[in-house]
């Protein structure tokens, strides 16, 4: 036992008991009207709680329980049914189908990831070689690294005035400083007999930085995109809830205003799904780069 | 004037623990031949890295200078290429790309071809053919500095730096990665400056032995003469009748003088010859040591 058996037998397994409990937590008994009088149900019914059947009873009024308590499994697998549906349909200048959110929020992230990584592999690899500047630097790297991006989000949107730039400079700003330490890390811990081989071989500059320094540090650099990306992919989500702007995490915020709580749930399995997908593509990135000693 | 000449080399790090600057070596001079191959043998610590490194122009000397061919040799450059104690391989690049940035840089106006055929002569030499294609990570260490010879020879420099270099490679291929080295020395006769602590292998490989004394403020205390004939074997070498005479004499001044020679051997010499080496000859039997 242990390494043996199926791992995936065990997650549908896992999956399964979740939905089911989820199911059976959200269920909610049908519509009792015994001890009730007429005008107690006729003001349920008034209210829109209730609604008479055809044969004359009453039930729960389904549109009203849309927004009653937590939706189940069956709620959400409707509204994504329903949403993917016309995932690459626009109905109106604030309601584009899931696909095109989809689509923007990946081209804001990439844009912002993009920028950053270069500017800070540049930076990293200016600082990595230069040690003075290096440790003249660091503690501003130090103080800006922890501050939330989303902090400087108002600045940048009182500076920039455009919320499409905004949103992409906050996803700027939470990838750039995890790849610009470790690639100054990275290149400044470099294996000294590399450079001197370099040294000895008379590269030129730009020999030694794409032969040498930059494939040297590929794998520290590579763990700090990582980081970044992660950060960046965290970021993007509210950036868009609190900018308003078209995209996976500006679906959230929208259901949320519609009081559409199973709109709300599947906004946030879209984000899952996203950076899942946006992972395992970058992992396979990184593995064409790295290498072992 | 000698082909490589290392002319009054003084040698100080800054300390580390505070104070002044620590003298590493002190007023050191070598004169080596063209061809030649020397070799330097002492404790760890006193310096002899540093000195390769200095001749390789990867360090710089404190006081004096590398002249090589009549030029002063400062910085880094073609014509000097280390063989590296860690080989020194980049990880990333199979074995024969390892060799052809080397012979890329070396002769920059070459053809694709010419560089291909020149990189495959010298990875046949050392006998990696079916490497080639490998990352250093698939190779052992023997392998791995079979590359870095392969590497320092195919640039064709006009001195050759080995530093320690088969010291990370297990005894049984080390001896016959010295041997592959013997072989490709006798056709190149590079000049080689080599450094190590394995008096065996100084014996097999060089014209001549410097015994370095121990730090700080190290000096050349002897220079042995290797009196044994051309072409050496591992297993035929031991034979000859001076091989047990030089390995004792490095090893009883590696055991005994290398500490406490400094004052007993310059009180006994007259002020004028006190920083010569004194040379050390098995042929001519009289020793003309002090």
């Amino acid at each position: 036992m242990g390494t043996q058996g199926k791992p995936w037998l065990i997650s549908v397994f896992l999956l399964a008991i979740f939905l089911i409990g989820w199911h059976l937590f959200t269920l909610r008994a049908s519509f009792d009207q015994k001890g009730m009088s007429e005008e107690q149900l006729q003001l349920l019914e008034f209210n829109g709680d209730v609604i008479r059947t055809a044969d004359g009873r009453y039930e729960w009024n389904p549109e009203k329980e849309k927004v009653k308590g937590v939706p189940g499994p069956l709620a959400v697998f409707e509204k994504a049914r329903e949403e993917l549906g016309e995932a690459f349909v626009k109905k109106g200048t604030n309601d584009h189908g899931i696909g095109y959110l989809v689509l923007y929020t990946v081209s804001r992230f990439a844009a912002g990831f993009l920028a950053a990584s270069v500017v800070a592999v540049a930076l990293g690899v200016l600082l990595g070689l230069n040690k003075v500047l290096f440790r003249a630097v660091n503690p501003y790297i130090q103080i800006l690294k922890p501050i939330s991006p989303l902090a400087w989000m108002p600045l940048l949107l009182y500076t920039v005035k455009d919320p499409k730039w905004t949103a992409m400079l906050v996803v700027f700003m939470a990838s750039v400083w995890p790849t610009l330490a470790t690639t100054a890390f990275g290149v400044s811990s470099l294996r000294r007999e590399y450079l001197q081989v370099a040294a000895i071989l008379q590269l030129s500059w730009w020999k030694r930085l794409f032969t040498v320094i930059l494939p040297g540090a590929a794998p520290t650099i590579v763990n700090g995109l990582r980081i970044s990306f992660g950060s960046a992919l965290v970021a993007v989500v509210p950036a868009e809830m609190l900018l308003g702007e078209l995209g996976v995490g500006y679906l959230s915020w929208i259901e949320w205003n519609n009081l559409d709580i199973s709109g709300v749930i599947f906004a946030i399995l879209v984000v899952g799904v996203v950076g899942v997908i946006l992972d395992s593509g970058f992992n396979k990135l990184a593995g064409f780069v790295t290498y072992q000693e | 004037m000698a082909f490589l000449q290392i002319d009054h080399m003084t040698k100080f790090f800054p300390s580390h623990s505070g104070g002044g600057p620590v003298c590493i070596f002190k007023d050191v001079t070598i004169k080596i031949e063209k061809g030649e191959f020397v070799t330097t043998i002492g404790h760890s610590g006193c310096g002899k890295s540093t000195l390769l490194n200095i001749i390789a122009g990867l360090e710089s000397a404190t006081e004096g200078g590398v002249i090589l061919n009549g030029r002063e040799a400062a910085g880094p450059g073609l014509d000097r290429m280390v063989v590296f104690q860690s080989f020194a391989l980049m990880p990333w690049m199979t074995v024969f790309d390892n060799i052809a940035i080397a012979v890329r840089s070396a002769y920059p106006d070459w053809t694709k071809e010419q560089v291909t055929t020149h990189v495959h002569k010298y990875i046949a030499l050392v006998g990696l053919k079916d490497a080639e294609t490998k990352r250093p990570m698939a190779l052992s260490g023997g392998m791995k500095q079979r590359v870095g010879l392969a590497r320092a020879f195919a640039i064709e420099p006009k001195v050759l730096l080995l530093d320690e270099p088969f010291a990370q490679i297990d005894a049984l291929t080390r001896g016959v990665i010295q041997e592959e080295l013997i072989q490709m020395w006798n056709t190149s006769r590079n000049t080689v400056f080599m450094v190590t602590h394995d008096v065996d292998e100084a014996i097999l490989l060089s014209d001549r032995i410097l015994l370095m004394t121990n730090g700080p403020g190290a000096r050349i205390a002897e220079n042995v003469i290797v009196t044994i004939p051309r072409p050496r074997a591992r297993v035929t070498i031991i034979e000859h009748p001076h091989y047990y005479k030089i390995r004792n004499h490095i090893i009883h001044f590696l055991v005994e003088h290398a500490t406490h020679e400094e004052e007993g051997a310059e009180v006994s010499n007259n002020g004028s010859a006190k920083r010569e080496p004194s040379i050390v000859n098995f042929e001519k039997d009289s020793l003309v040591r002090q």
